[in-house]
């Protein structure tokens, strides 16, 4: 038997270790270890509510944005506070923008690597990928000039042996099986994102104020002043500069993006049966149509196992939601006072007790999640499937799609269970991108008829009462459900706890032993050789793991990161 | 060469919420609060951001990093480093999955918009504790980093005004 472990799994979104047990091949037990504790519960304690979203939007590195969103709604739920149209929409077009930005840099320069061999895309042919692309759209970059242009770079790049962010790739592994055309249409489109991904990041910073910390949020609404007319504010010409970049994404996001995870899905067929874990789902619905948060343009629920077993979350009130999440640290360090195996969020401890990794004992700074006491899966994955059981039109049509180009490409039907794996996880991120494209699409064209309407509120004023009171507040992020949940005595907070996707994914096993859903999906997943467990990185990598803690100080010192030892 | 630079962007880095992690940020701030920056020059809290940064960081002629850095010496030592001795402190052998500034800088280079000259000024932290506030050698640090940051600046023509206190 071989131990490996790799820590950390990512460098910027704070430490991740995996640990896993292989025999003959194949992961036969996994651990999931967050190796950093988080302590923002701590920080918030007594301080005012209307404050706390610039705290928590430090929690992480990557998910600024949705942390300051989810804070301000928590508050908004406890003071059943309602919140003006044009900032219902201007917040719905702010995590919309995000949500595609992170979607776009989680498939090209995150996840993609692990699937497309940049070396081998310097043996492929710009003409056949020019025909290879052209069958599958009309994307107008698609061009043999733009695809040897590329090939040329990255030439380049090899040649000075500056490889940079290919430097340590897995180039020429056994398990790296694209054809050099498809390596160079792939690896065409990936420079390409790198642009493209700025003008996702254009519209957040324009309405968002600022990034990457936005500075337009209050409790109660929006900061934007509107007024159509004036210069300082959020005016038609910047409104109408937001919509170009909204179409130019859609170019990208519909026709080279949505492909591509098509091509790779069908022609890595054999991973569609590798990594489905927890097929337990949950998710929320999100950007509300209303001030109260009981109509929403994205449905959400709990799929328990089965599709047809759905049940839809409604409403910011929802007390299916709001009573059915609990968090256990029977394998976490920390502890309970009391005897509760799991805690709700609103009487949630954050008492930390380290002792050492230990297998059958505590070994993870992330509490384990559970939702009806069950482990469940969030992500992408479990937001498409949750909006495919709703009914959810966009999602239909756009999974339809990618089924179909994959389906092609792969010479035979591929059917819709193929979704419960690693390769499911990663088409169900670009499909979700390609339905919140849409629905940015129509938050604008929300907003500005709203406005049109001679309506420029963007704010109510909340007061806070005597006494305590509660509230949750949900938002379905890039990774997942992201919940914050505050206790207000006398207008300061009493008690916070955020219950972020990847505690929910990455979490270990909870009171019952029961794995997470990092740790079940790699159980089974071959593994050629333990040295360079790209295997494992595949399945971890289509969480897109982001543990909340980010830490980024300069590491002057190198050490291994893959450790293999043999039991 | 120096006459050369236009545009710069002095970015601060960490987090906050660990004490001493966050002390680039820091130096931003206090930079800011003592000194107005010259109309060529622009200041960022980045926080921990990777790829969020990308578009704020191209373009410009020269990038001027504040970061904490785990370096040999005292806490609160602060260490000046340049363009090559940057790549080699980057240099990691494992994973392209890592976004970290030395991935931004790469992928700016591939779409060829990378700062020509990246300065990295960091501070070597006491703790990583929960909490907001700098330990007093960080905060040490972070005050003799700003005078270097101010003379990095002067050094390319772009000296910023003290604010009057």
């Amino acid at each position: 038997m071989t131990r490996i472990t790799i820590d950390p799994i990512t460098r910027i979104e704070g430490h991740l270790r995996i640990d896993c047990e292989v025999d003959d091949g194949k992961v036969t037990k996994a651990w999931s270890s967050g190796q950093m504790w988080r302590g923002i519960e701590l920080i918030l304690k007594d301080r005012d509510p209307r404050d706390a979203w610039i705290f928590t939007q430090r929690i992480c590195g990557v998910c600024t944005t949705v942390h300051a969103i989810t804070s301000v709604r928590a508050v908004e739920n406890a003071l059943g506070l309602e919140v003006p149209l044009n900032a219902q929409y201007i917040r719905n077009m702010i995590v919309a923008a995000h949500g595609i930005h992170d979607h776009i840099v989680h498939f090209y320069q995150l996840a993609a690597l692990d699937w497309v061999d940049i070396v081998s895309a310097l043996k492929g042919d710009p003409e056949g990928a020019a025909k290879l692309g052209a069958s599958l759209s009309d994307y107008k970059a698609n061009s043999v000039p733009n695809i040897r242009a590329v090939r040329d770079k990255l030439q380049t790049f090899v040649d000075s042996g500056q490889l940079g962010v290919f430097a340590s790739g897995y180039w020429g592994h056994p398990a790296m099986k694209l054809p050099p055309d498809v390596n160079l249409l792939a690896a065409t489109h990936y420079m390409q994102a790198l642009e493209v991904q700025r003008l996702a990041n254009k519209i957040v910073t324009v309405l968002g104020s600022k990034t990457p910390h936005i500075q337009n949020l209050a409790v109660g609404g929006v900061a934007n002043a509107i007024n159509p007319n004036s210069q300082s504010t959020l005016t038609i010409e910047r409104l109408y500069a937001i919509k170009a970049w909204i179409d130019e994404l859609g170019d990208f996001v519909h026709n080279a993006m949505m492909n591509d995870v098509a091509a790779v899905g069908a022609l890595y067929a054999d991973w569609t049966q590798i990594g489905a874990g927890v097929t337990n789902y949950l998710t929320v619905p999100d950007l509300p149509l209303d001030t109260k948060g009981t109509q929403f343009e994205l449905p959400g629920g709990y799929i328990p196992g089965d599709l047809a077993k759905f049940q839809p979350i409604t409403s910011y009130q929802d007390a299916f939601f709001r009573d059915g999440v609990k968090e256990a640290v029977k394998h976490s360090w920390y502890e309970y006072s009391g005897d509760a195996a799991a805690l709700h969020p609103y009487v949630g401890q954050t008492n930390p007790k380290y002792d050492d990794f230990n297998d059958d004992g505590k070994y993870s700074w992330i509490k384990s999640p559970t939702f009806l006491d069950k482990r469940a899966q969030v992500g992408p994955l479990a937001n498409v499937l949750g909006m495919y059981a709703a009914g959810h039109e966009p999602t239909k049509r756009h999974l339809t799609k990618v089924i179909e180009v994959a389906s092609k490409v792969a010479g035979s039907q591929i059917p819709l269970t193929a979704l419960h794996s690693t390769i499911g996880r990663i088409a169900a991120r670009a499909v979700r991108c390609a339905v919140l494209h849409e629905a940015l699409q129509n938050q604008w064209r929300l907003l500005v008829d709203n406005i049109a309407k001679g309506d420029d509120r963007t704010f109510n004023r909340p007061t806070f009462p005597k006494g305590e009171i509660r509230g949750f507040g949900y938002h379905e992020a890039p990774r997942g459900v992201l919940s914050h949940w505050v206790v207000i005595k006398d207008g300061k907070i009493e008690n916070y706890q955020a219950v972020v996707p990847s505690t929910w994914n990455a979490g270990p096993r909870d009171q019952n032993d029961e794995p997470g859903p990092y740790e079940a999906s790699l159980i089974d997943t071959p593994v050629a050789d333990p040295n360079l467990p790209l295997e494992v990185l595949r399945t971890v990598h289509s969480f897109d793991p982001c543990i909340a803690c980010a830490v980024h100080m300069v590491d002057a010192e190198k050490r291994p990161i893959v450790q293999v030892k043999a039991m | 060469m120096e006459a050369s630079i236009a545009s710069v962007l002095v970015l601060g880095l960490g987090n906050i919420l660990m004490s001493d992690e966050g002390v680039g940020v820091r130096i931003v701030e206090a930079l800011d609060a003592s000194h107005a920056l010259s109309d060529e020059v622009e200041s960022l809290d980045g926080g921990t951001s990777g790829m969020e940064l990308l578009d704020l960081v191209a373009d410009r002629d020269c990038l001027i990093v504040a970061d904490a850095v785990n370096a040999d010496g005292p806490a609160g030592r602060v260490i000046r480093l340049e363009n090559d001795q940057i790549r080699a402190l980057f240099e990691t052998k494992f994973s392209p999955h890592q976004l970290g500034l030395s991935d931004l800088l790469a992928a700016l280079r591939l779409i060829g918009k990378a700062p020509r000259r990246v300065v990295v000024i960091g501070v070597v932290p006491e703790n990583l504790k929960l909490g907001l506030e700098l330990s007093p050698a960080a905060a040490g640090g972070r005050d003799a980093a700003v005078v270097m940051i101010v003379d990095e600046l002067t050094r390319l023509g772009k000296a910023p005004k003290r604010r009057l206190q």
